[in-house]
């Protein structure tokens, strides 16, 4: 399990825009690079991110090479009731990780 | 009598190629050689955009690529793509996309938004290779796509071993 980081608010206003964000410990590696032996290191990366609010796909990013190691993303959604957000991110060499956080909603 | 060409003859200048013709071929020559992979790269980066609209006209504006001019290090460079929309049912951002010139891939990220997304404004962190150009495209849920063009300056490249 890789080291997660996520940052968002525990209560909102219904209707209000509340912002997400997420970070993961990979390393990303490009597929590009060679290693200390001079051979190409194989590729790593997570290629694909979503996030499920209750169940409802709100976000979803396709990550390539370009995107940093530790893997960052800053995205918002509206406070529409309350329940859980699932964040997965998934990658190479069958990576997959599912992290839950719980959001009130308030009137 | 016949003497062999000299220097100084100038029947020798009208009859074999002249130094000027030579120097001028050598100087186009290495200008086609340099400007060529630039060129390519541009059209690279102009396919992947047309690509990405599926051939659909991709027009300049209501999208913001927020990123430092002068990057200090490409490994990390914080970005935020921001588009101008209300972002209602009947008008929101489906998806963004930014593409790079130079990097050994021309993806950078493609993000999908859903229709209560609430607020158009996508960040995240990438790497750059070298000095160039990003694009941030955006599709609007009637179908149009919108775009930003920006250079930036890198003086530490991401991944310098594996570039040549």
């Amino acid at each position: 399990m890789a080291r997660t980081l996520i940052n968002a608010p525990a209560t909102a206003k219904r209707g209000e825009v509340i912002e997400i964000r997420a970070t993961i410990g990979h390393p990303m590696e490009t597929g590009f690079r060679p290693g200390d032996d001079g051979k190409i290191l194989p590729r790593n990366l997570i290629k694909r991110f979503s996030c499920r609010y209750n169940g409802e796909l709100v976000f979803s990013a396709e990550l390539f090479s370009a995107v940093a190691a530790n893997p960052y993303l800053a995205f918002h959604t509206v406070a529409l009731e309350s329940g859980t957000l699932a964040l997965t991110w998934e990658g190479d060499n069958a990576f997959t990780q599912t992290e839950s956080l719980t959001l009130t909603v308030t009137a | 009598m016949r003497h062999p060409p000299h220097r100084s003859d100038l029947n020798y200048l009208g009859t074999t190629p002249s130094r000027r013709q030579l120097v001028m071929a050598g100087t186009g020559l290495a200008a086609w050689v340099m400007l060529r992979p630039a060129l390519a790269a541009t059209d690279d980066l102009a396919a992947a955009v047309s690509g990405y609209a599926g051939g659909a006209a991709v027009t300049t504006g209501k999208v913001k690529l927020d990123i430092a001019e002068l990057v200090d290090n490409g490994n990390v460079v914080p970005i935020t793509v921001t588009v101008d929309s209300p972002m209602t049912a009947a008008n929101h951002v489906r998806a963004i996309a930014v593409f790079n010139e130079k990097n050994p891939q021309r993806d950078v990220a493609k993000f999908t938004l859903g229709p209560s997304y609430g607020k158009a404004q996508v960040s995240t962190r990438i790497r750059l290779a070298t000095t160039q150009q990003l694009v941030a495209v955006a599709q609007m849920s009637d179908g149009s796509f919108w775009s930003h063009t920006v250079d930036v300056i890198v003086t530490l490249a991401a991944c310098i071993e594996g570039d040549t």
